[in-house]
């Protein structure tokens, strides 16, 4: 039986005449002939039938089949339909139905022209996400959908989108007109994107006016290209810059406002960034509901660790040796060895897990522009800080007295202020906010004991090239540094930019050895 | 007073170096007077050491500079005798290229570049020891101190200096072995390094030097030169208001000192048998400035004493106790300038040496 059916449909393809595929594209896919079907697909797909995607989606998971007198078919769950009308078909003899076949030149046919019919879609997504298939494919067959859903097309967007595709597929058909042509080129120049250039560069064998256009249409994009990147380096540069202001902002109290060298500075940094691990191992194992707000939580008790340790550091060591600069420096840096190496005797030496919370990680696309969030949050966060810290300077009671002493040591006292007391509060706030940075620290740098040694040389060159004593010197100076330092690292690599920022920085203190903002005064050095 | 711990310092070194020497080579192995040869170049190491701190002691105890770069200079001199001693190889490096060094093979590098020649010379790579920190100290002094860059500024700028240099020694591009370093030394003017009779040489020439460097210090510092040196130290202003010009006193200091840790660190590399930019580090310029501090600054005498008992401490320590190195040398720090601000020398001293004034409040 089996045998006859498929003598039969052997003497079929070979008696009956030629399905006539432009009239019908149905019965071109009851031919039986895989060229014939691959044209039937191409003509159905372009004539606009509203039963074309139904038939060639039955065609792809092989649901398709062709009865006697070009009959086509589609097989569903409940039964026949006839690809024609799309109406259920009665009194189907599936003896007498063959499936119609597909090889491979059947299969791109299929993509092909539902790549097109997606076109018409009546979802905007598939029909952008189509209309972008054919602006990389550039296949000028896609040319007269392309024309009737553009004429379709109410979202302004998909339309924009299918508007820059006929542009492609009208620039590599070499049938089209130069006009057309200039016009396409206008639009892909408007595109603006690497692929945009990428398809004016392939771009050979046009008529003079038409590459003229696309050479100033390239010219054009790399200018943007070149501004956007300068924009990402800025960005770049913030973001550095805020770290670097985050990691000297403590610095600028308690070397720039009180004159004290603390080389275990970083250590500060390095106690905030343990702070923050302790802190999310805590919540993680007692209160897993809170993960997410493990670094609002741990800012403030990072504060306080680094501030306490900073005024247990006052009281205990550097007020022994205030007027001495040369010896302070020399016990800090003692300081600074016995804090890491006890750091690595309680945790360990290895790095320690800091994670991301949910709302600090991915990154949003603006223009040519990638900005990650825990970038941009690192960059808020320093702001923010700086500016509580300017505000506590100026406006509360004990930045008042700071500044007093600062100031004016013996008159503050003759007022009535306990500069010893004073002495350690500032020492204090200096350490906490080193401690709140170790927090953001914790977030792009690894959690180890030597986190601090590495930002305790950019953390004095931030606040010497700024100018001692003031904060806004250090604002300015952290984020110039950040940028500078990012426009030379595509130029000259970033181990040298880094060397070469230190060079530079060394000639700049040797022209102004006060820095860039100097405080001014009459005071003659000793 | 002084005259007499120089003399006795210099007595002390060069015998004490001769005699290791001698009982190293003249002795048999079993021998209860036997010098193990490890001995020899680890006593070599910390002459090394003592000629750094001796360096450091004259530009900060003299002349009030306290550097935390001054590894730099011993490393750049290090580095100058690296380099004689990787062309010394010739041919029997482990890829057997007569002219490259290892390092420049592995990296695919075709011909020497232009800063290697010259370095088969030892004359021309002994001038190079003395020439490249000297210059790099006279050029980074000459900028400095003509701006007037001063006290904690200068010592932030030094470590500066030597943090870039650490950076851009770790470059492989710079054509010095990048984090390797300079390293597998055969032979230094054909004496192979690994005989006892080397070792035991290198350590009579390094306390010969160790010992010219004391007395040129001290003449340097006795001299004229020398107090006006003290008073720029102690009181800058008045000094060039008194008609001095502080800045050429201290750059001659600072060149002289410079020079004076390259030839340490030339010293030291043959007998460590590497060289590479971990030497760089700001931590071991800090490590420098503590045994002049523990020693006595100002004295001299302290800085080879105190070089030579804490690099001696940390040898022990850490293999004795590893964990307990960083605290033991943190605490050292704190304490000696918390309590013995004129170090080991000065508390046995009649009369305490003289510290800089405090500076005002403001």
């Amino acid at each position: 039986m089996t045998f006859f059916r498929c003598l039969l449909v052997l003497l079929v393809m070979f008696v009956a005449p030629p399905a006539p595929a432009q009239d019908d594209p149905f019965a071109g896919l009851a031919s039986g002939n895989f060229d014939d079907v691959s044209a039937a697909i191409a003509a159905l797909a372009l004539s606009g039938n509203p039963q074309a995607a139904a038939t060639i989606g039955a065609l792809q998971t092989d649901a398709l089949f062709a009865g006697p007198e070009a009959a086509v078919y589609i097989r569903t769950d409940d039964g026949w339909v006839d690809a024609r009308t799309g109406q259920k078909a009665e009194g189907v003899n599936e003896d007498d139905l063959n499936p119609v076949r597909v090889n491979n030149a059947v299969r791109r046919a299929i993509d092909a022209a539902l790549g097109s019919l997606n076109l018409f879609s009546s979802s905007a997504t598939v029909r952008a996400k189509a209309a972008e298939d054919v602006f990389r494919s550039r296949d000028p067959a896609a040319l007269p959908a392309l024309a009737r859903a553009i004429a379709k097309e109410n979202d302004a967007g998909v339309r924009s989108v299918m508007v820059q595709a006929r542009a492609a597929a009208r620039l590599a058909d070499p049938a089209s007109s130069d006009t057309d042509k200039l016009e396409d080129i206008a639009v892909i120049r408007a595109r603006g994107d690497i692929e945009a250039l990428g398809l004016l560069s392939s771009l050979h064998d046009q008529p003079a006016e038409v590459a003229t256009a696309a050479a100033a249409a390239i010219a054009s994009i790399k200018r943007s290209e070149q501004l956007w990147s300068v924009a990402q380096s800025v960005f770049y540069g913030l973001s550095l810059g805020s770290v670097l202001l985050l990691a000297a902002a403590g610095l600028a109290i308690t070397f720039g406002v009180m004159g004290v060298i603390n080389m275990a500075h970083g250590e500060m940094v390095m106690l905030g960034a343990y702070t923050t691990f302790v802190v999310q191992e805590t919540i993680g194992a007692h209160a897993p509901a809170l993960s997410g707000w493990s670094l609002p939580i741990a800012v403030p008790l990072a504060f306080l660790v680094s501030g306490a340790v900073g005024i247990a550091i006052e009281r205990g060591l550097i007020r022994f040796l205030y007027g001495r600069p040369l010896e302070t420096l020399l016990a800090t840096w003692g300081l600074s060895l016995v804090l890491q190496q006890a750091v690595r005797s309680l945790f360990g030496a290895s790095n320690r897990e800091v994670s991301t919370p949910a709302w600090m990680s991915g990154a949003a696309q603006w223009g040519g522009l990638t900005i990650t969030w825990n970038r941009l949050t690192i960059i808020i966060f320093a702001v923010m800080v700086v500016a509580a810290l300017m505000a506590a300077l100026r406006y509360t009671a004990l930045g008042l007295r700071m500044r007093a002493v600062t100031q004016n040591r013996r008159m503050a006292a003759a007022m009535g202020i306990r500069t010893p007391w004073i002495d350690a509060l500032t020492f204090g706030l200096g350490s906490g906010v080193a401690g709140m940075a170790g927090v953001a620290l914790s977030q792009i740098d690894n959690v180890s004991p030597n986190l601090g040694q590495g930002y305790i040389i950019d953390s004095f060159m931030v606040v010497v090239f700024g100018g001692v004593g003031n904060l806004w010197g250090t604002v300015v100076s952290a984020f110039t540094l950040g940028i500078v330092n990012k426009f030379l690292e595509p130029v000259a690599g970033a181990v040298l930019g880094k060397i070469l920022v230190l060079v530079l920085l060394i000639l700049f203190i040797q022209r102004r050895p006060r820095g860039l903002f100097p405080l001014k005064g009459r005071a003659v050095e000793a | 007073m002084n005259r007499f711990a120089v003399f006795f310092c210099v007595v002390a070194v060069v015998g004490g170096a001769v005699t290791l020497a001698a009982l190293n080579l003249n002795t048999a192995l079993g021998s209860p007077w036997h010098v193990p040869p490890y001995v020899v170049s680890l006593v070599g190491k910390y002459l090394c050491y003592a000629i750094l701190a001796l360096a450091v002691d004259l530009v900060w105890g003299f002349g009030g500079i306290l550097s935390l770069g001054h590894a730099a200079f011993f490393a750049l001199g290090g580095y100058a005798m690296g380099m004689y001693l990787m062309r010394q190889i010739a041919g029997r490096g482990v890829y057997g290229n007569p002219v490259l060094p290892d390092f420049m093979v592995f990296l695919n590098w075709k011909e020497l570049p232009w800063y290697w020649h010259g370095f088969d010379n030892p004359i021309f790579a002994g001038l190079m020891v003395v020439a490249v920190p000297g210059l790099l100290a006279l050029v980074f002094g000459w900028l400095a101190f003509r701006s007037r860059v001063s006290g904690v500024y200068l010592s932030i700028i030094t470590q500066a200096l030597t943090y870039a240099l650490l950076l851009a020694f770790f470059r492989n591009d710079m054509g010095f072995g990048g984090n390797n370093g300079l390293t597998d030394f055969k032979d230094i003017l054909s004496y192979p390094l690994q005989a006892d009779a080397t070792r035991a040489g290198l350590l009579v020439v390094t306390a010969s030097v160790l010992a010219f460097s004391l007395m040129l210090a001290y003449a340097i510092v006795a001299s004229r030169f020398g107090k006006v040196l003290i008073a720029v130290r102690d009181a800058e202003s008045r000094t060039r208001f008194l008609g001095y010009r502080p800045e050429n006193y201290k750059l001659f200091v600072w060149v002289v000192s410079a020079i004076m840790a390259g030839i340490g660190g030339a010293l030291y590399v043959p007998q460590v048998g590497i060289i590479n930019p971990s030497e760089f580090s700001p931590a071991n310029s800090i490590e420098a400035v503590i045994w002049v501090a523990v020693g006595g600054r100002g004295t001299l005498v302290g800085a080879v004493l105190g070089a030579v008992l804490v690099s001696g401490g940390k040898t022990w320590l850490t293999g004795a106790l590893p964990e307990i190195w960083l605290f033991a040398l943190g605490a050292l720090f704190i304490l000696v300038t918390l309590f013995l601000p004129a170090g080991i020398i000065g508390a046995f001293r009649r009369a305490p040496a003289p510290l800089p004034a405090p500076e005002p409040a403001e």
